[in-house]
């Protein structure tokens, strides 16, 4: 393998970063749609959830894929596979966060209410900081999966790291060496996350004692 | 927007689509199977005396965990040929599938073991209790207990999973689905019908593991 194919690799990997880092938005108004006490906000919530935790992530980008082109819109592919994982992660972490808004103790949300602090104060000061402190260990976990996530971006044409690698080694002839290197710097992505995430959780447990 | 909607051609391969569910829930039972052995074997091992077995383990789970199926699926797709070893995509498939489901068992199975208190199995020693009978009610009754929910939502995940061995085109809902989306070019009816049949499929199996959980192993506790 020379230098400019590794290098091929490397782009790839950018965009691998870049679909992951996006996605956190839709999850957080997701996890407050659910914890609203609305109870169609709350339905509506749940219903998307079950959807897209029931049926496999591919699937879902096949559908936004072929859906916005059916709409009329002429989107890069980007475009449609970085709307495709909002989705998918605004269900899994909406559903993370909303465990993690829940396990706040009920009292500090009645203290907030006999302070008389609206709906967005309540959120923003008394409950979300809590939650974030919770939801840590679990929301890296699921940062990891979705960095997995976005190797399934290349079977739908989209050259980020794993379609660069396959790319590459139908260039080269040397699979195992490509894939393997490919392997690894996915590795090199979600090990460090994956440990941070363990000493979180096992800090977080000697905490509660 | 003028389009069309044409599910025609979707309704028309409907008995093929569910010759795919039979497929995919085909390949996600044995992926399980595999993932269970490789599961109870990996904590076997996880806990045998030897370090450098420890750390194999150990390694095994890290590496499976933080890397994607996709290249999993490649790996064993294009690395058993080099060692001699030609297996039909289906195989394969179940091969990868049960190493990636194997690395979440034993960490899942490893968890419930833990959770048994010594003092629960000296207990029973103390009344006399056999052996059989001890681990029978005292260490797996419970441990499955523990472990019975997470266990069932990495079988879900696995059912989900199955649908990436499309890549390598094995037989599953997926790969019927792109058949049919090449056939007709009806890509989002195709897609979309599909998608409902997966969300069938993991409703279905959350059913049937809330009521073998509600049959078997919930009893009142106090």
């Amino acid at each position: 393998m020379d230098k400019n194919q590794f290098l091929f690799l490397l782009g790839g990997l950018k965009w691998t970063l870049a679909l992951s880092a996006l996605g956190s938005v839709a999850g957080l108004g997701v996890a407050l749609a659910r914890t609203s006490g609305r109870r169609w906000l709350e339905r509506g919530a749940a219903a998307y959830i079950a959807l897209f935790q029931g049926t496999p992530l591919l699937m879902q980008l096949f559908v936004v894929y072929y859906g916005l082109a059916l709409a009329g819109l002429k989107l890069d592919p980007w475009v449609s596979v970085s709307i495709g994982f909002t989705l998918h992660a605004g269900a899994f972490l909406g559903e993370i966060w909303r465990g993690s808004i829940e396990a706040v103790p009920r009292g500090q949300v009645e203290a907030a209410k006999a302070l008389s602090l609206n709906y967005i104060d309540r959120m923003k000061d008394v409950v979300l900081p809590q939650a974030i402190r919770i939801s840590l260990p679990a929301t890296i976990g699921f940062l990891v999966q979705l960095i997995k996530g976005t190797s399934l971006a290349a079977i739908i044409g989209f050259t980020e790291l794993m379609r660069a690698g396959t790319i590459v080694s139908n260039q080269n002839f040397k699979p195992l060496l490509v894939l393997g290197l490919v392997c690894a710097l996915y590795f090199a992505l979600c090990w460090p996350l994956s440990l941070y995430g363990a000493w979180l959780e096992r800090r977080l447990v000697t905490a509660a004692r | 927007m003028n389009y069309k909607f044409d599910f025609g051609p979707v309704i028309e391969g409907l008995p093929e689509l569910l010759w795919g569910c039979a497929g995919t829930l085909g390949l996600a039972l044995s992926g399980m199977v595999l993932a269970l052995i490789i599961g109870i074997g990996g904590v076997l091992l996880r806990d045998s005396r030897l370090a450098p077995l420890r750390w194999l383990v150990i390694a095994f789970v890290e590496a499976i965990r933080n890397t994607p199926f996709l290249g999993q699926i490649y790996f064993v797709f294009f690395a058993l040929p080099i060692v001699g070893i030609r297996l039909d995509p289906t195989l394969t498939a179940i091969i990868a599938l049960g190493v990636n489901g194997g690395a979440y068992a034993i960490e899942i199975i490893r968890g419930g073991v833990q959770s048994i208190n010594k003092g629960q199995v000296e207990a029973g020693l103390a009344l006399g209790l056999s052996r059989t009978l001890i681990f029978r009610l005292i260490v797996l009754k419970p441990a499955l207990r523990a472990i019975f929910p997470s266990l069932t939502s990495q079988f879900i995940m696995l059912t989900l999973t199955t649908s990436i061995a499309s890549a390598i085109s094995a037989y599953e809902l997926t790969s019927v689905g792109q058949a049919i989306e090449t056939n007709t070019f009806r890509s989002f009816e195709a897609y979309g019908v599909v998608t409902l049949l997966y969300l069938a499929m993991s409703w279905m199996l959350m059913q049937m593991f809330a009521r073998i959980n509600a049959r078997f192993l919930l009893y009142p506790v106090k």
